[in-house]
């Protein structure tokens, strides 16, 4: 796929769909990341920050999964985990079918004309010393497309993502504004044409205007050029607008999945519940009283044993310290991990809670 | 022995200031902007300014030594020694050889600066290579490499080097190669840390996502951004080797005689300070002013290149 | 606390191990037989064969560094092969002259460049600001040697009020009211150094502290000027404090020229002297003595650092 190109090649070579739209286009299997905590090499019990402890899940083509939760509960970790930035303790990568830098499967460079990622800090992702222009034609050109062709692409893609070439190709990163900046980080990953699209925070340090335009700019992206995207961040509105699908993480691991109305319509885990009750509604009948969460908030190192949430769940019982729950699937598509919905897990609550589900579907 | 002292400051005769991440990253202007308006404003600062003329002046004397000088300055005459300043055809007197002076230090000039000029051109050279190494590649080997230096960082530069320009013996070729060994460690450690901060920043990610190889990331994304702040750094140095290279001339270990070179011009005609004073303390004069003109020059650069939130 | 103490020892050991290594091996840098400087020229190879087997010469050099270290550990640093004396008494007796003078020195670089960055900080932009940092920059520019014989020629040559060269006494150094005359000239000619560096760092302290916002908050309670340098002092201190620490091991290890301009006593003569004679014995006790003063200093600052600010973790 990566064969040398002739110097007068105006494109890189198309990316070829090769499982069919039945295919996830992306599944992540049971990937881990502990760090060890910096200092910690003459203690005794080594601490280890559990950021990303057994993620799984599946994107499929076309759709927009979102990824939401608090800070440190392991979503920019995983996303750096798929875009390999990272090595991974443990777990496996599979991309339109083949795995990812395996033998037998994808190579790295291959995957890394695929997939490609848009940071949050919009100037901390743009080489000062470079122009607009070379910093977008910098990619094709690791790829194999001449110079001016890759000049003559970069120019190109600015002008779609709404920056004129004649204004703003020769302008340098501290000339930009933060939206536009961003745009310019767009147009950098699609040069490369890829297939997924990562979006790490994006637009959280965006101003809400520019934010909408932005947004608007990705859903155009997506439907033109048939895009996958993998949206993170910790804005539920935001996630709800953009996702077709959304994973909630807390403390490293996927704690419900589902649909996106069906998920913020009706949260099956604790967690969840308590997040999109914390947003503020506009409706003065509906104000927060007392705050969903209780107690401390998490520290990544060394979880609590059994379900992580359970210092801070309103349900917690003996169950929740005894066993950590899996995910189970309480609804099409709709998958949470919670003892409260396994009928077998011990917890009081439980039959109670699934008899009313069923009756609910 | 680790950089343990991030603030603006020098260390005389050692370390000059480690760039902090305020001025370096991310929020260095790039190539043409930063330098227009750093020369812009070098122009406004009436010291820099003047300090820089004042250098010019001296390094144009040294350079075009054969042609502007009144004198041989290996022609010694016995009857006209130590004559004082302001003598006929001698302006600045004669040395205890009956050189002309003024020749002398004009020549001297050459050797001096060469002296100060080159270790640190070289360390620059070394030690931003060794550094881009070591910031880059992090992990083990960035650990050898580091914690190597800082058995050269627990000598005293001057100890270090008269040590191994003592070791070596004297000579000018064996000055420099002390002075360059004891510049590298200095200038790796500044290196190192300024691309271990360029290296953890989002654009770096994002050139490694784009499948390019590390010998690619180093040339295109990380060696321009590291070149400027190590750069300024080594102006600073300059100062410090001249006075080092003069320092181990006048212990004999530099520059031989009869060659001209201030460093040596002080050990010769320090038994001449019974006799005529300020002769003997006109090499000093030169060194003293070729010194704080690059540090006023390198303070002028660090200041302007330096961007102010 | 004790975790972090052994961390830093652990640390400073195999450094001080690479410096007794660089300080045995530097001496056998440069071409040549380590021998043409013990034996004379035409000698007879029965006399080079037992010369060879006195220094321990005829040893590979792992041998002889591992023999080295082993007695230097004892406080053994063997024999002076010009004079024939104990290396290690020599080193000592010189190292407390150039203690003396650097002791000295820094104490006064040191007093004067805090008083003069601090009033130049507080008071940024004023004429103590202006004068300060002309000062601080001449004590960074000046040839601290230079500076030596021309303080000579104004103060012995020129007034005769002072002693140009020596320390007085009997080659060694007593804190009487007669030698002390000896000691002021060289010791202001090497307090210029740590003066240039202390004021500016000082100065960008107390600057820099003196603009942030809970000084302002302080004033606006109504604190007395008094007070509030009090306050910035304690900001300024351990900063200060290590940065002088580091200076008194500079002073120490790079007293070399000045000692040789004023043929004081105290190491750097010493060192002078061993490199002529090619001493290497001498040679390798000095750099050895003087460089693990100064890890040994190093070691200290970096435990005294976040004892006296806790802000100040080095892992």
């Amino acid at each position: 796929m990566s064969a040398a190109l002739a110097p007068d090649a105006p494109a890189l070579p198309a990316l070829v769909d090769r499982g069919g739209p039945a295919q996830p286009l992306l599944i992540v299997d049971a990937l881990r990341k502990h760090f060890a905590v910096a200092g910690s090499l003459f203690d005794r019990r080594r601490q280890r920050v559990h950021a990303v402890d057994g993620v799984s899940f599946v994107v499929n083509k076309g759709e927009t999964l979102g990824i939401v939760g608090e800070s440190g509960c392991g979503k920019s970790t995983t996303a750096r985990l798929i875009a390999r930035l990272l090595p991974a303790d443990s777990g496996q990568i599979v991309f339109d079918g083949d795995g990812v830098d395996e033998f037998g499967g994808m190579a790295l460079k291959d995957y890394r004309r695929n997939l490609q990622m848009v940071f949050q800090d919009s100037f901390a992702s743009l080489n000062p010393r470079l122009s607009v222009l070379e910093a977008i034609a910098y990619g094709p050109q690791v790829h194999g497309l001449a110079k001016a062709a890759a000049h003559a692409r970069a120019a190109a893609l600015l002008e779609r993502v709404g920056l004129a070439p004649a204004q703003f190709g020769a302008r340098y990163p501290h000339e930009l504004s933060g939206g536009q900046r961003q745009r310019v980080n767009i147009a950098r990953a699609l040069a490369f044409e890829p297939r997924l699209l990562i979006l790490d925070e994006a637009v959280a340090a965006l101003d809400k205007s520019v934010q909408a335009q932005v947004l608007n700019l990705l859903q155009e992206l997506k439907a033109e050029r048939g895009l996958t995207y993998l949206f993170i961040s910790h804005d539920l509105h935001v996630v709800h607008y953009l996702a077709d699908r959304v994973l909630v993480m807390y403390l490293g691991a996927i704690v419900e999945i589902g649909p996106v109305e069906r998920l913020y319509g009706q949260p099956r885990h604790p967690y969840t519940r308590a997040l999109l009750s914390a947003v503020p509604s506009m409706d003065p009948a509906h104000r927060t009283e007392r705050s969903p969460l209780s107690g401390d908030p998490p520290n990544p190192i060394d979880p609590p044993s059994g379900c992580r949430f359970r210092d801070r769940c309103a349900h917690a019982h003996a169950a929740c310290a005894a066993e950590a729950p899996t995910l189970r699937e309480t609804a099409a598509g709709h998958w949470a991990a919670c003892h409260l919905d396994d009928p077998g897990s011990g917890h009081p609550e439980a039959p109670a809670r699934v008899a009313a589900l069923a009756r609910s579907a | 022995m680790n950089a343990r002292l991030e603030t603006a400051l020098p260390d005389a005769l050692d370390a000059p200031a480690v760039p902090t991440p305020a001025s370096v990253v991310p929020h260095a202007a790039p190539r043409r902007g930063r330098w227009r308006g750093a020369a812009r404003q070098l122009l406004r600062d009436p010291v820099t300014l003047i300090s820089a003329l004042v250098l010019l002046a001296i390094v144009a004397a040294a350079l075009f030594a054969p042609w502007l000088a009144p004198a041989d300055p290996y022609k010694a005459s016995m009857i006209r020694r130590l004559l004082p300043i302001g003598s006929p055809e001698h302006l600045l007197g004669t040395d205890e050889l009956g050189r002309d002076l003024l020749t002398r230090l004009m020549y001297g000039g050459r050797l001096s600066l060469l002296m100060g000029v080159l270790p640190v051109a070289l360390a620059f050279f070394i030690g931003t290579a060794i550094g881009l190494v070591a910031g880059y590649a992090g992990g083990w080997l960035n650990m050898a490499i580091m914690r190597t230096l800082d058995v050269f960082y627990a000598f005293p530069s001057v100890l270090l080097a008269v040590a191994i320009a003592g070791a070596l013996g004297p000579g000018m070729s064996n000055s420099l190669i002390a002075l360059t060994l004891v510049f590298v460690p200095q200038v790796v450690r500044v290196a190192e840390s300024v691309t271990t901060q360029v290296r953890r920043l989002d654009y770096i990610d994002a050139a490694r996502l784009s499948g390019a190889g590390a010998l690619s990331i180093i040339r295109v994304h990380v060696l321009g951004n590291v070149l400027g702040p190590v750069f300024v750094y080594a102006t600073g140095l300059v100062s410090v080797s001249m006075i080092l290279a003069s320092g181990l001339s006048f212990l004999g270990l530099g520059v031989k005689p009869p060659q001209a070179e201030w460093g040596l011009m002080l050990n010769t005609l320090r038994s001449a300070i019974y006799v005529n004073p300020w002769v003997a303390a006109l090499p000093g004069v030169m060194i003293f002013a070729t010194s704080m003109g690059f540090n006023l020059l390198a303070d002028g650069v660090r200041s302007a290149t330096d961007v102010r939130q | 606390m004790f975790a972090y103490l052994l961390k830093r020892l652990l640390y400073t050991l195999p450094i001080a191990l690479g410096v007794t290594l660089v300080s045995f091996t530097l001496v056998y840098l440069a071409p040549g037989d380590p021998l043409n400087a013990i034996a004379p020229a035409d000698a007879p190879a029965d006399v080079i064969e037992a010369l060879k087997v006195t220094y321990g010469l005829d040893r590979p050099m792992p041998v002889r560094y591992a023999l080295w270290l082993g007695r230097a550990l004892h406080g053994d640093l063997g024999a002076s092969i010009a004079t024939g004396r104990s290396v290690a008494s020599e080193v000592m007796s010189a190292a407390r002259n150039t203690l003396a003078l650097a002791a000295v020195a820094a104490f006064v670089g040191v007093g004067v460049g805090c008083v003069l960055g601090a009033l130049a900080g507080y008071r940024a932009g004023g004429w103590i600001d202006r004068v300060a940092t002309a000062i601080s920059v001449v004590g960074v520019s000046v040839p601290h040697y230079w500076l030596g014989l021309v303080l000579t020629i104004v103060f012995s040559v020129h007034l005769g009020w002072l002693p140009a060269m020596g320390a007085g006494g009997s080659g060694g150094w007593a804190w009487n009211l007669d030698q002390l005359r000896f000691l002021v000239l060289p010791a202001a000619t090497l307090c210029v150094i740590p003066m240039g560096i202390i004021t500016r760092t000082v100065r960008a302290l107390v600057a820099d502290t003196v603009n942030r916002e809970f000084v302002v908050a302080l004033r606006a309670r109504g604190l007395s000027h008094a007070a509030v340098f009090r306050h910035v002092a304690k900001n300024a201190a351990p900063t200060v404090l290590a940065v002088a620490g580091l200076q008194i091991g500079y002073l120490m290890g790079g007293s070399i020229l000045v000692e040789t301009v004023f043929a004081w006593p105290g190491t750097g003569s010493l060192l002078n002297t061993a490199i002529f004679q090619r001493d290497i014995p001498l040679l390798q006790g000095i750099i050895l003595v003087l460089c693990l003063f100064f890890v040994a200093l190093n070691l200290l600052v970096d435990i005294a650092q976040p004892l006296m600010d806790p802000r100040i973790r080095r892992t």
